[in-house]
């Protein structure tokens, strides 16, 4: 199939991250005939979202990539003389110190298959970047209790069948593919809608009812397929740029949200909601009346604070944090906003960083519902598989598992013009879009990355019960000693789509001063104990972790051009995921690269409506496609956010 | 360009769009056309229904299309069999929510729908209770869809608890709900009756508590939302007052009976809603009118006693008064003319008014009979709650949260109503502070504010003149701006109004039968409207007012008794032959300084 890729492109784009997807689709959108291609066998890279046993095979794939020797390079005898060529890197090595551990218990009489055919291996060897991190991979054994060995790693054949992950026929035919794996979420849902909690589908039910009602690992495994776990742990700010594109292109309607219900915050030990909003305040029943008056009092202030500068002029100097002191406010109050609300530094950021965040965080409140954020249903990784969908629905080409052996420059312009595929094919381009992680060691041995620490938890409930158990929350817990950063957890429930019944998953994300587990173990043991089989039931507060993966990632985001060596101009970096909150740095990257590939275009326009399209042409797939748009939208089912439709009924 | 699809440009996209237009305004005015024509023709069939559809369906407010709907849906019904007629119910319900959703807020099509529901013989009430649950999640401050839902959940008769919990689920997600909090206020009250006859709107304590929490979360959380104050003020009372007869007097040099009552009522000739009885006898027939000659709904009624009813020949006159609206009476005494006992009778046995202290006096030129204006019941019912303790944790919070947002003028009114409820007399000099504050924060209202304040302290006022036991009133250098609660001054003798800001003695002052010497200099008094048919009236102070016109003094000739008219230092005394013309005016008082 590969060798019958056309031969010529405007542009290429290397990695199928968030900015690499949004490029695709802008470009395509305006016409460019975009090849985008991917070396893995999933969409997103680095911001992609896994079901268990992807997750399990993506553990995997680090640990075998290292085996992989790179064979000696065909492609240089195509290079000709007035060329040179940039080589990519055949490894990914922006994944470092992957830590596996498993609390559940792993009943070893069940035999369990689910869509990857988990073998039980004798409980052993954790994954990891082996190529340089092979000592820090190792496994956690004495200080943890007997059942964290762990990592059934599943086997070669796994057949990839989760929704999150590519689909087969890597080429072209995505929105049809994409298709199907569209209507097949909307049945999950709606049935899961109807209310009959026990909906899930799965035959083999029928050997579940496990005594004490604790979820065992192998029906982890078994119900693989309901978890949809991203790489990186994003929101979506109501009033974002990531939204502001979506509803813009209206690639919104290949996506459905759900608003974060509450914002959480960790104080003395202990998890409290944290009231933001108007309503939140009146119903608040942990806050006095004057407290209530106070955060209101603040936090209108806060909206409107640069048309008073004389109230903060005087603190600019200060940190947030004294400011809010100066402020009258209870201490509780200045820990939500400044930690909660804000989201910012206690250290590090100054007063006017403190009310524009604030101010931002308020800003988006009330659009979509009591929160400022959104979250994508079946995970982040969804988004940049949306824009990729817009990119093909205007003729872009996709290419999965292909990767890229090097780069071809022109001597005498000193421009790249071709890159030379796995297959050898040279394939001419006049622009490329390399994502950082493409870079072989050559190019980017100056550059200077930081890190983010990551770890995804499965656990037994929230850390911080309510009425419903379909609750998505975020909880920001400050360093303990100054100078760290605090950690950003995301807890979210089985109505997102990216866990099972009876479970939530939780991501911890902050950057990196050690390693992830170093960084972030002491977070989840304030949060969370380990599950033991032996332990009694006397009703523990804090959830129990089920399953637990750490792992660091690079950050590139914020490296500058100079940084990496000898790029022609016409080929553009693209950023992996940042260790931010929002999505705005990766569509700030995206336009601005946009603009540089296509000045004076618009980026990413409203697709036309369809009774505007003349007729007689042989349409591109997005004629049929834009009719669908009222019946997709009448489809979404009315709790979700739909970002289609701001507008709020009642002002 | 490769992949870039063919669009048409704007013009032709704004030719079309005007295309369209056209063609529509045109299918419009042929349907209405034609469905005015069949309803002038009796055509009331279904093609009716279906051209009356297309044109609602795009504006659900033309009434007079939903008029022909509901003829020519009355005359299906003679027609069509009970199936084909649960059929058209259903397509016409469901038509109406097509309406609906085109216009939330349209007043035929809700109205539309109370029709036909109250039509059907077993309405789905459940299901509409549900609609209405829906349009208030899309808004739900559509006061139509709350009208509506009012009328359900009446025809359905659903509990009010479930419909207050419906409320509750409202307020959580915003409280700024004038509607959902009047709801409420509907509801408590039926699930929380009263036992006993008292008055009525009022809540247990429990109850009462749990609700002042709710709203001063509201307000406390955000103090410029009205809805919550209002409320927090109805919350705190104001009840109606009970129907009561406060004051019967009875002269005998005017030969005249007066009485006041708790609100204004007409009273006219043909209706028993007043009867006099004297000394047992039956009602004795007599013309009552008000004390200005009006008639018009007053307060205070009078009436001329037949001079038989007050020979001599009995030691003393009983009076009574049944009010047969309020179901309350009061009598009292008159002695025989030259009798020489001078000292007040023990009071009299009072039938039918309960746990009253009544103050009596029984002489031998007039007699009466009210009740004590010591008493809460007199001024408080604007925030008539019993309970001191709650009105008291009230005012804590509300002067914590005026520490908080000095400038909430919602916030100070209510500290005043509050104090006004707890004590008027104690809080006097502090309420006085407060109104300053809040016409300084509110000089919109300023007028108002000074009309309220001017209220209060005439309140004040005459409690202290009623603890005192005297006739004598004095309301000088008050900053009075309005006159109010005259009836309550029907007995007073001298009253003090001067240093004032009046701009007039209004019409009501003429209940003040007993009056003779009133004191209104140093106003701004313009017009005298209020000083007419006073009986007993000698000495009248006008001086330093702003009455420019001799006619402005005409009520003033009613008044029999005048003897002395201080005119001085207002712009008529300029006016050439001023003397003169007053004199031909008033001819009857004797002595007129100007």
């Amino acid at each position: 199939m590969a060798d019958n890729l056309p031969s010529e492109f405007d542009v290429i784009v290397i990695g199928t991250g968030l900015p690499e997807s949004i490029i695709a689709a802008a470009c395509s959108r305006s016409g460019q005939k975009v090849l985008h291609v991917d070396s893995r066998s999933y969409y997103g890279g680095n911001w992609a979202s896994f079901s268990f046993s992807g997750l399990l095979s993506w553990i995997k794939e680090y640990q075998e990539s290292s085996g992989i020797v790179d064979e000696s390079p065909a492609w240089q005898e195509q290079i000709l003389e007035d060329e040179e060529a940039i080589a990519l890197s055949k490894m990914d090595k922006t994944i470092q110190h992957v830590e596996v551990f498993c609390y559940a218990s792993q009943d070893l009489q069940e035999d369990v298959e689910e869509a990857g055919a988990l073998q039980k291996n004798h409980a052993s060897a954790t994954s990891a970047n082996s190529t340089e991190a092979a000592d820090s991979a190792c496994l956690p054994t004495e200080d943890e209790s007997p059942s964290t060995t762990s990592s059934d790693v599943p086997a070669e054949q796994t057949p990839r069948s989760d929704p999150g992950s590519a689909p087969e026929g890597a080429e072209a035919e995505v929105s049809g593919e994409k298709e199907n794996l569209c209507d097949d979420k909307t049945c999950v849902l709606s049935t899961s809608e109807e209310g009959t909690s026990e909906n899930v589908p799965v035959a083999e039910d029928i050997t579940e009812p496990p005594k004490n009602n604790r979820i065992t690992y192998s029906q982890i495994v078994k119900e693989g397929r309901r978890f949809n776990i991203d790489l990186v742990s994003k929101l979506l700010y109501s009033r974002g740029l990531l939204i502001d594109l979506l509803i813009k292109s209206n690639v919104s309607r290949y996506a459905e949200f759900k608003n974060i219900t509450r914002i959480l915050a960790f104080r003395e030990g202990r998890v409290e909601q944290v009231p933001c909003s108007r309503a939140d305040v009146f119903n608040s029943k942990q806050l006095t009346m004057v407290e209530k008056r106070m955060l209101m009092k603040f936090l209108t202030f806060c909206m409107e604070y640069e048309e008073h500068p004389d109230e903060y002029k005087a603190y600019e100097e200060m940190t947030f944090s004294e400011y809010l002191k100066t402020q009258k406010l209870t201490p509780n109050l200045q820990h939500f906003v400044l930690h909660s609300i804000a989201m910012t530094s206690e250290t590090a950021s100054s007063t006017l960083d403190g009310l524009r965040a604030t101010k931002n965080f308020l800003h988006c409140l009330g659009r979509y519902g009591n929160t400022p954020f959104l979250f994508p249903l079946y995970g982040q990784g969804e988004l940049p598989q949306c824009f990729c969908r817009m990119c093909a629905v205007f003729g872009g080409i996709y290419c999965l598992r292909h990767s890229v052996q090097c780069l071809v420059v022109d001597k005498e312009s000193g421009k790249c013009k071709a890159i030379i595929d796995q297959f050898g094919q040279r394939i001419i381009a006049k622009h490329f879009l390399v994502e950082d992680s493409y870079f072989s060691e050559n190019t980017c041995s100056h550059v200077q990355y930081r890190q983010i620490s990551r770890a995804v938890l499965i656990t037994d409930r929230s850390v911080l019960q309510a009425d419903s158990d379909q609750q998505i929350s975020i909880l920001t817990v400050p360093p303990e000693e100054p100078g760290t950063s605090a950690v950003r957890v995301i807890e979210l429930c089985s109505s997102t789509m990216t866990c099972m019944k009876g479970t939530y998953l939780v991501h911890l994300t902050c950057a990196s001063s050690k390693t992830a587990r170093e960084d972030l173990e002491p977070v989840v043991e304030k949060l969370f104990t380990p599950h033991t089989e032996m332990e009694i039931e006397n009703e523990v507060e804090k959830p129990r972790l089920l399953w637990a993966l750490y792992f660091n990632m690079r950050d590139s985001s914020d490296v500058s051009r100079n940084s990496y060596h000898d790029l022609p101009s016409n080929v553009y970096i693209c950023s992996g995921p940042d260790c931010g909150l929002g999505n705005d740095n990766a569509v700030k990257q995206a336009e601005s690269l946009f603009q540089q590939i296509c000045p004076n275009e618009d980026f990413c326009p409203p697709p036309p409506n369809p009774e505007d399209i003349l007729d007689g042409d042989s349409l591109q797939p997005g004629a049929s496609e834009s009719g669908d748009i009222p019946e997709a939208s009448s489809e979404t089912p009315k709790e979700h956010a739909n970002p289609e439709k701001p507008e709020e009924p009642s002002e | 360009m490769h992949g870039r699809l063919k669009v048409k440009t704007s013009e032709e996209q704004a030719e079309a769009k005007k295309l369209e237009r056209e063609q529509k305004l045109k299918l419009y005015q042929s349907a209405t056309h034609t469905v005015f024509q069949k309803r002038q023709a009796g055509e009331l069939d279904e093609s009716v229904l279906e051209l009356t559809s297309q044109i609602l369906g795009a504006n659900p407010d033309f009434a007079t299309l939903w008029n022909c709907r509901r003829e020519v849906l009355q005359q299906l019904e003679a027609q069509k069999s009970p199936e084909e007629l649960a059929t058209l119910v259903k397509a016409e319900l469901g038509f109406l929510e097509s309406c609906l959703r085109v216009n939330p807020k349209s007043y035929g099509t809700w109205h539309h729908r109370c029709w036909l529901l109250s039509r059907q013989p077993e309405p789905n009430w459940a299901r509409e209770l549900e609609l209405c649950a829906r349009f208030l999640e899309v808004d739900e401050r559509n006061f139509h869809c709350w009208d509506y839902r009012r009328f359900v959940a009446a025809q359905a008769a659903v509990p009010p608890a479930e419909e207050l919990a419906f409320t509750d689920s409202l307020i959580v997600r915003n409280f700024s709900n004038y509607s959902s909090w009047h709801y409420r206020s509907c509801l408590l009250p039926q699930l929380h009756p009263q036992p006993d006859s008292g008055p009525q709107g009022r809540l247990p304590e429990d109850v009462l508590l749990k609700e002042l929490e709710l709203v001063q979360n509201a307000f406390f959380t955000d103090p410029n939302d009205q809805s919550a104050w209002f409320y927090h003020r109805w919350l705190l009372g104001r009840a109606d007052p009970q129907d009561a007869l406060h004051c019967l007097h009875v002269s005998r040099d005017e030969a005249c009976l007066t009485v006041s009552f708790s609100r204004p009522l007409l009273v006219s000739s043909g209706m028993e809603t007043l009867l006099l009885m004297i000394d047992e006898s039956p009602p004795l027939a007599v013309e009552w009118r008000t004390p200005n000659g009006r008639n018009r709904p007053s307060p205070v009624w009078l009436c001329d006693l037949p001079a038989a009813s007050l020979n001599d020949q009995l030691p003393q006159h009983t009076f009574r008064v049944i009010w047969t609206a309020g179901n309350v009476q009061k009598e009292c005494v008159l002695l025989k003319g030259d009798a020489t006992c001078s000292s007040p009778l023990p009071p009299c046995p009072v039938t039918g008014v309960p746990s009253y202290h009544l103050l009596f006096l029984s002489g031998h030129q007039e007699g009466w009979c009210r009740d004590s204006a010591t008493d809460e019941q007199l001024f408080r019912y604007e925030l008539s709650m019993e309970k001191s303790t709650v009105l008291q944790s009230e005012l804590k919070s509300c002067k914590e949260l005026q520490e908080l947002e000095p400038e909430n003028k919602w916030c100070l009114l209510t500290i005043i109503l509050l104090m006004r409820a707890l004590d008027p007399l104690l809080y006097e000099k502090e309420m006085l502070q407060y109104f300053q504050t809040l016409k300084a924060v509110d000089p919109m209202r300023a007028a108002y504010l000074d009309d309220l304040r001017s209220k209060f302290l005439l309140e004040n006022s005459v409690l202290k003149m009623e603890y005192a036991e005297v006739r004598v009133l004095h309301l000088s250098h008050k900053g009075l701006t309005t006159l109010c609660h005259l009836e309550q001054l029907l007995l007073v003798t001298h009253l003090d109004l001067s240093h004032n800001h009046l701009r007039a003695l209004p019409p009501a002052l003429s209940a003040l039968r007993c009056l003779e010497v009133l004191q209104a200099s140093d106003n701004a008094i313009e017009s005298l409207d209020g000083v007419t048919n006073l009986p007993r009236l000698q000495e009248l102070f006008l001086c330093n007012n702003r009455l420019q016109q001799h006619a402005a003094l005409q009520p003033v000739a009613s008044c029999p008794k005048l003897v002395l008219l201080n005119l001085q230092g207002n712009p008529l005394c300029q006016t050439v032959g001023s003397s003169e013309h007053l004199a031909e005016l008033l001819p009857s008082v004797s002595s007129i300084l100007t």
